[in-house]
């Protein structure tokens, strides 16, 4: 689950990791009021989950209050562009209003799990400020890596060696090499997947701050932090996708044109891939799971119906402990009691797979039946092309 | 021969109590695995189809003589009983629990470097040594005895490829569903080892999937040290950055861990890389004669 910088700031003071003075605001005017309270300059930084705020013009800073107050009345309600929003761009309902700094220097500095190795990782570097992935493509070894071993955790030395590596002096390496073993210390209490402050920074008075914050949750370790649950923003969640979890689907809407509905996250990527490699784009990934049941492939049918770009819908289920009968009979079902416009391929293997092609044939609805991978997909592309 | 599992393997179920627990439990008895025993605490005593429960594992195992265990049980409480069945010096221990946090399998992953105890999973359909044995959840009768390995991080991506090679009537030696967690008991490259070692599998299928380096430091391995033919599959290529596919482990993160790049390293490795799913069984085919 992703977190709002706001949101992640607010939680990094709680665990002493020093942040700028702030206060989030949904109107100018409030907006206005705590520029007021900071005094002097301040930075009026948009809130919304992509990055690439600063360049898509979502980050201003203001001299005083009453242009503060101003900003925010043409940062909040725009429609947000960035690299990483797409081209619909994101929203901005709220921002985060804060005592500028004067920055001396930009560091970066992150944790996130070493998968090779099964351990948490935390890495530092001098080049803060720039995207963190470019540092790593083409000088990895600007970047400074300290291993956690799960005994016994991160370990003061290593904080003070990673504070020293990013060229720090004086008082400036204990504020830093504190702030490393507090960030460690929210990662693990809050089972963050990823934490990244980039940048860090150095400022002119020689303190060192957390200019900007980004926290992802792991979705597997929330049921043990209901009190993180009312940090999830749906605003910024594609509306079908919110539906789907409802029914305890697995969606992410695409670009392409071919619905696709299938059972187990593999194969569903497997089934994107061939697609393509027939010619055309798929609309989305649905993964209707390993229970898949007569009504969760008509909740399915019902996500992919509502998005208006599909143009034809491959259903490819291998049927394991699901039936493919049962899914059969969902697929009828929803056929009758959906308004289904476009052509559905539908491809079923595994348990009771003749037994479902019967059904399907017997239905007198209107289904063309892959056999095989390759041939269900070559057969939903043909088919959009003649509906659109 | 078979890797990790055979007809003699005696297993038990942790989580038998449980409705995946029975509802496998009866379906791996008919495929003709040894369901020794089953382990939920404070329903020892009971019997499930026949099949005995123990209060913990160490009793099970001294009542049972198993070596191996599978595990059922809901995610908040799977990673305590990976480090039971680890304690009780199991073999063998195959987790199908989905949605463990990652820092209980950082753990986990700790706790069993130094111990002779193998995991498979977690998030995983288990392991089948066809004609044989199956500790899993995957449909048995797609299956055929023979000498071809799978290694898969996928479920029904697996009965994709092994419907396919059945269709063909390649049999397969053992196919492993190793997981799609970002941290797994059993790594491509532990597999590939396990099925070096086995004489009577004449090639392996390796199906991987977008996100983490697994499939390229299998690759590294194969390249220098298996002359077996290896086929093999990356899911994903149109899968987008930043989004997590289904799987906690199938993320394309900062740009790393793409389809096109994983199929670039095991082509390198000389391994016959499907440009499309639906030719494994084919290019398997190809691969055998």
């Amino acid at each position: 689950m992703k977190i709002h910088e706001y949101q992640a700031k607010e939680l990094l003071r709680s665990f002493q990791v020093a942040v700028p003075r702030g206060g989030a605001a949904r109107t100018p005017e409030e907006a206005e009021r705590i520029a007021a309270e900071l005094g002097g300059r301040v930075v009026i930084k948009a809130q919304i989950h992509a990055g690439g705020r600063g360049k898509g013009g979502g980050i201003k800073v203001a001299e005083n209050a009453q242009e503060a107050g101003q900003m925010a009345r043409q940062i909040i309600g725009m429609n947000l562009v960035t690299h990483q929003t797409g081209p619909e761009g994101q929203k901005v309902k709220l921002v985060w209003v804060e005592a500028a700094s004067e920055v001396a220097r930009e560091l970066y500095l992150g944790i996130t799990l070493d998968r090779a190795q099964g351990k948490l990782v935390v890495m530092a570097s001098q080049e803060g400020g720039v995207e963190i992935e470019e540092v790593a493509a083409h000088s990895p070894e600007k970047i400074l890596r300290e291993t956690v071993e799960p005994d016994v955790g991160l370990q003061p030395f290593q904080a003070m060696r990673l504070a020293f590596g990013l060229g720090l002096e004086d008082k400036a390496v204990r504020q830093a090499a504190s702030l490393i073993l507090n960030l460690y210390k929210a990662y693990v209490a809050i089972d963050c997947s990823l934490a990244e402050i980039n940048p860090l920074v150095l400022t002119h008075q020689g303190e060192i701050m957390a200019l900007d914050a980004k926290i992802n949750l792991d979705d597997n370790a929330l049921f043990r932090h209901a009190d993180l649950l009312a940090l999830r923003d749906t605003d910024e969640e594609e509306e079908l996708e919110i539906e789907a979890s409802k029914y305890r689907l697995n969606y992410i809407k695409l670009n392409g044109t071919i619905g696709c509905m299938v059972n187990g996250a593999g194969l569903a990527m497997a089934t994107m891939d061939i697609i393509k490699l027939a010619g055309a784009e798929p609309a989305n990934f649905l993964d209707v799971g390993g229970g898949a049941n007569a009504e969760t492939v008509e909740n399915g049918f019902r996500i992919l119906l509502s998005d208006p770009s599909v143009k034809a819908i491959l259903i490819n289920i291998f049927g394991g402990i699901v039936r493919c009968d049962r899914v059969a009979e969902g697929v009828i079902q929803a056929r009758k009691n959906l308004e289904v416009k476009v052509p559905v391929v539908v491809r079923l293997a595994g348990t009771n797979a003749e037994l479902a092609g019967q059904m399907l044939e017997q239905s007198g609805l209107n289904f063309a039946v892959g056999k095989g991978l390759r041939d269900a997909a070559e057969k939903v592309v043909t088919a959009s092309r003649q509906s659109a | 021969m078979s890797v990790l599992i055979d007809e003699n393997t005696k297993v038990l179920v942790q989580g038998l109590t449980g409705r995946e627990g029975s509802f496998h439990a009866q379906q791996m008895k008919e495929y003709g695995t040894r369901i020794v025993g089953g382990v939920t605490p404070l329903k020892g005593g009971q019997e499930v189809d026949g099949v005995p429960v123990f209060n913990t594992v160490r009793d099970a195992v001294a009542a049972t003589g198993a070596s191996a265990s599978i595990i059922f049980v809901p995610p908040a409480f799977a990673a305590d009983s990976i480090i039971e069945a680890a304690d009780a010096g199991l073999e063998l221990v195959v987790c199908i629990s989905e949605g463990i946090p990652v820092a209980d399998m950082v753990k986990v992953r700790q706790y069993l470097q130094p111990r002779s105890t193998r995991l498979i999973g977690p998030n995983c359909p288990g392991v089948i040594s066809p004609g044989k044995s199956k500790m899993g959840i995957m449909p048995g009768f797609i299956h055929r005895p023979g000498r071809v390995g799978v290694i898969s991080r996928s479920g029904t991506l697996t009965y994709e490829a092994v419907g396919q090679l059945s269709e063909r009537g390649i049999g397969q030696s053992t196919c492993i569903g190793i997981g799609g967690d970002p941290i797994i008991g059993t790594q491509f490259l532990d597999a590939i080892k396990l099925f070096k070692k086995d004489q009577d599998t004449d090639a392996v299928v390796m199906i991987g999937e977008i996100g983490g380096s697994a499939e390229e430091e299998a690759a590294a391995y194969i390249r220098r040290f298996y002359d077996k033919p290896v086929i093999g599959f990356i899911a994903g290529r149109t899968a987008p950055p930043g989004r997590r596919m289904g799987h906690a482990g199938a993320i394309i993160a900062g740009g790393k861990g793409t389809a096109d790049e994983k199929m670039k390293a095991l082509k390198k490795a000389g391994i016959r890389v499907c440009e499309s799913p639906a030719e494994i069984g084919e290019r398997v085919a190809e691969a055998l004669s």
